[in-house]
C-alpha cells in the first residue's frame, strides 16, 4: 500500500515525446484511471511506473522512494497485461505461484495465497489447467490472480478488458471495482474506454498527446470539463459542439449560432461578459437536449428548430441526429417521441448544463 | 471447362507431379534396399530389378556388422571380407550427439541475448554472426587443422565437436533468434515484474517455449553431422578406433569396386538413425521450417 507520484515525468522515443511533463499524485488506496485515445502515452506512463521503460526526465515515486533506478521486481508492483501474458507452458497454479517462488516464499505460504486468490476470483477449479484450455474471461482472471498473490503495494492494469466481449467486460468491470474495495490497495488502470474510466475510477486522469488534460473525480470531470478535448472524450454519445458567437441584447446574453439563438441563464451571464461578440464554442451534451413534450419542467429550456437526419432507437431512448445548416448534433430523447426523418422538429436545450469554450485556447470558460 | 473440372484437373496436376517426384526419389532407395539383401555374385552380374526372391539373404548385414573377416567356406581361403561397422556406429554417435547439443546450448543463450538484452554493439555482433552464414566451411579447414596440430588436438573427438560447433553456430543462432525474438514481449515483461532474472527467464520460459525451434534445429544439425564426411576426414582421420560411419562406408566398396553388396547394406545401417529420427520427429521438421513465419 503506497501512494504514487509522477513528478515532471517525460519520456521520449527518439524524437517522439510520448509523455510530456506528467504530474500526478495518486493517493494510497486510490483507484486512478488513465484514459485517452490510443497512442496518447497513457500506457507508456504506466510502463515507466512499472520500470519496463526508463523515464527521460523527472522522477517517479512509490511511497517516499524514488524508483527511477529501481528494477521492476524491486518496485513491489504487480501488473495485469492486455494480452494477459500468462506463461503458456505452466498450469494456472504455477502461473500464480511463479512470482512467489522466485521470491523464495515458503511453500505453505505460496499454497495459501494462491488458493485464497483463486477463491476470490472463482477459479479454484481451474488450478490444474493450462492457459490454452481457458476461455478469455478465465485467462483474464488468472492474470489478475497472478497479481493478487504477490500482495503488491500498487496494482497496474494495462487495458485488461479490451480482449473480452462486451457482456463479459461489464461483468469484469464490476468485479475489478469489488476487488479494489476488498484489497484496499492503490490501483492504476489504463484504458481507452471512457465508460470503464467513469464506472470504476475514484479519479480519472485524461491524457492526450502525452499531456495530462485534466484529473478529477468522474462526476466532476463529466460536469466540468476543463477543455474541449475532455468535454468531447468523456461521455457517450459525445458532447455536441457549435461554433457560435456571444451576443448581448436588452441586457440578456445569448449564444448566437446563426441558425439558432439560445439565452444563457442569467446567473451565469456575468462570467462571459468579456467574450461578448467574440467567437466561442458552445457545447451541450445529447442528454441535455429534450423533446419539448417530455422535457422535465425544472430545466432551463431554450427552443431550437432543426432538421431530423437519422434516428436510432435504443429501446430506452432515441438518439436523434439533427442538422441545421452547418451544425450537426445528437439529441438523446424520450422513447415516446416521434421524429420524422427529413422534417423540421423542435427540441429544447437545457441551458443550465451548457458549456462554453474559448475557440482559440479551447479552454472552458467558467 | 466447368469450374469443377478445372479444379479436378489442377489437383490431378499437382498430385501427379508429386507422385512422379516421390517415385524418382524412392526408386533408387528401393534398389539399394533390395541389393543389400542379394549375394555378392548376383549383385555384380545382374541389376536389382532381376531379383529372385529366393536368393535374398542376411549375410551382407552379418558381414558388415560383425567383423573384418568372416568365415565362409564358399570363398577362396575360407574367409570373406567384412567390416566392423558396430564400432563406427558408436563413433558416429559419439561425434554426433555432443556436436548437436553443444551448438544448440550456446546458440540458444546467444539468441536470447541478441533478442532480449540491451548491450552496446548488439547489432554489430548480430550482423557479424549472420554474415558468418555465407562463409563456406571449406575455407576454415586448413587454418583450423594447423591450429589443432599445434595444440595436439588432431584425431580426437573434442576436435570434431569443436569444429562442428563452430560451423553450426551461425545458422543455429540465426534460426533460434528468429524464433525467440517472436515470443510475446508481454510474457517476458510479466516475468521481470514477477522478479525473474535474465537467467531464470531463459531457463524457465525461453527454453520450454522454444522446444519446437530447438528440436527442429537439433534434427538438422544431427543429420548434417551424421552424414558428414569432409569434416570428419579432416579432423579425426580414418584410424579405425575413431573413424565414423561415413568413412567406413567410403572404404567399403573395396579398391576395385568389387564389394557393392557390402556398401548397400552398410548404407542401410547408416541410414537407420536418420530414418528413425525423421519418422519420430517429423512434425518438428515441418514446424521448424515455418519457425518465425507463422505464430504457432
Amino acid at each position: 500500500m503506497a501512494s504514487v507520484t509522477f513528478d515532471h515525468v517525460s519520456k521520449k522515443f527518439g524524437d517522439v515525446l510520448a509523455v510530456n511533463d506528467l504530474n500526478i499524485e495518486i493517493a494510497d488506496k486510490e483507484f486512478l484511471v488513465l484514459v485517452g485515445p490510443s497512442g496518447c502515452g497513457k500506457s507508456t506512463a504506466l510502463r515507466c511506473l512499472a520500470g519496463l521503460e526508463d523515464v527521460t526526465q523527472g522522477r517517479i515515486l512509490i511511497g517516499d522512494q524514488v524508483v527511477n533506478d529501481v528494477a521492476p521486481k524491486d518496485r513491489d508492483i504487480a501488473m495485469v497485461f492486455q494480452s494477459y501474458a500468462l506463461y503458456p507452458h505452466m498450469t494456472v497454479y504455477d502461473n500464480m505461484a511463479f512470482g512467489l517462488k522466485l521470491r523464495k516464499t515458503p511453500k505453505a505460504e505460496i499454497d495459501r495465497r494462491v488458493r485464497e486468490a483463486a477463491k476470490i476470483l472463482g477459479i479454484e477449479d481451474l488450478l490444474d489447467r493450462r492457459p490454452r484450455q481457458l476461455s478469455g474471461g478465465q485467462r483474464q482472471r488468472v492474470a489478475v490472480g497472478r497479481a493478487i498473490v504477490r500482495e503488491p503495494k500498487v496494482f497496474l492494469f494495462d487495458e485488461p478488458l479490451s480482449n473480452l466481449d462486451a457482456k463479459l467486460r461489464v461483468e469484469t468491470r464490476a468485479n475489478i471495482s469489488k476487488l479494489h474495495l476488498q484489497l484496499q490497495t492503490t490501483f492504476i488502470y489504463v484504458t481507452h474506454d471512457q465508460m470503464e474510466a467513469m464506472t470504476m475510477a475514484s479519479r480519472i486522469a485524461v491524457i492526450n498527446k502525452g499531456v495530462l488534460q485534466q484529473i478529477d473525480t468522474p462526476q466532476h470531470l463529466y460536469d466540468f470539463p476543463d477543455n474541449l478535448f475532455v468535454a468531447g472524450f468523456i461521455g457517450s454519445p459525445a458532447m455536441n459542439f457549435f461554433n457560435a458567437t456571444l451576443r448581448r441584447e436588452d441586457s440578456k446574453l445569448f449564444v448566437d449560432g446563426e441558425t439558432f439563438k439560445v439565452q444563457i441563464p442569467e446567473n451565469r451571464a456575468a462570467i462571459y461578459s468579456a467574450y461578448i461578440d467574440k467567437p466561442i464554442i458552445f457545447g451541450i451534451r445529447p442528454e441535455d437536449i429534450h423533446n419539448p413534450q417530455f422535457a422535465p419542467p425544472e430545466i432551463n429550456a431554450q427552443e431550437v428548430i432543426a432538421n431530423v437526419d437519422v434516428t436510432e432507437l435504443m429501446g430506452n431512448e432515441i438518439f436523434v441526429h439533427m442538422k441545421s445548416k452547418d451544425h450537426h448534433f445528437v439529441a438523446r430523447v424520450d422513447p415516446r417521441s416521434r421524429f420524422v426523418i427529413g422534417e423540421d422538429a423542435k427540441v429544447v436545450f437545457n441551458m443550465s448544463n451548457m458549456h462554453i469554450f474559448d475557440r482559440e485556447t479551447e479552454k472552458a470558460i467558467r | 471447362m466447368s469450374q469443377k473440372r478445372q479444379k479436378l484437373f489442377s489437383s490431378f496436376l499437382v498430385n501427379g507431379s508429386l507422385l512422379i517426384l516421390c517415385l524418382i526419389w524412392t526408386i533408387p532407395t528401393i534398389g539399394m534396399l533390395v541389393s543389400s539383401f542379394r549375394p555378392r555374385d548376383r549383385v555384380l552380374s545382374t541389376g536389382w530389378w532381376n531379383v529372385n526372391w529366393s536368393e535374398l539373404t542376411l549375410k551382407n548385414y552379418q558381414q558388415v556388422l560383425t567383423g573384418k573377416e568372416i568365415k565362409d567356406p564358399n570363398m577362396p581361403g575360407g574367409v570373406a571380407k567384412g567390416d566392423n561397422m558396430s564400432r563406427a556406429f558408436l563413433n558416429s554417435l559419439t561425434v554426433t550427439i555432443p556436436s548437436t547439443v553443444i551448438p544448440i546450448l550456446i546458440a540458444a543463450f546467444a539468441a536470447y541475448g541478441f533478442a532480449w538484452m540491451k548491450f552496446p554493439g548488439r547489432k554489430v555482433f548480430f550482423i557479424m554472426v549472420v554474415a558468418m552464414l555465407v562463409v563456406p566451411l571449406q575455407i576454415a579447414l586448413i587454418p583450423i587443422l594447423r591450429d589443432y596440430t599445434k595444440i595436439n588436438l588432431n584425431g580426437t573427438f573434442l576436435a570434431i565437436w569443436l569444429a562442428h560447433t563452430g560451423f553450426g553456430l551461425p545458422l543455429a543462432t540465426y534460426l533460434l533468434f528468429n524464433y525467440i525474438s517472436s515470443l510475446p514481449r508481454d510474457i517476458l515483461e510479466s516475468a521481470f515484474i514477477d522478479g525473474a532474472s535474465h537467467f531464470t527467464i531463459f531457463t524457465n520460459l525461453i527454453l520450454p517455449l522454444s522446444i519446437p525451434a530447438l528440436a527442429s534445429f537439433a534434427i538438422f544439425q544431427f543429420m548434417w553431422v551424421w552424414n558428414d564426411l569432409l569434416v570428419a576426414l579432416v579432423f579425426i582421420g580414418s584410424r579405425p578406433e575413431v573413424a565414423v560411419l561415413t568413412q567406413r562406408l567410403m572404404d567399403m566398396t573395396g579398391s576395385r569396386g568389387q564389394d557393392w553388396h557390402l556398401l548397400m547394406s552398410g548404407a542401410f545401417v547408416t541410414m537407420m538413425v536418420p530414418l528413425m529420427i525423421f519418422f519420430f520427429l517429423q512434425r518438428y521438421f515441418v514446424r521448424g521450417l515455418l519457425a518465425g513465419s507463422v505464430k504457432g
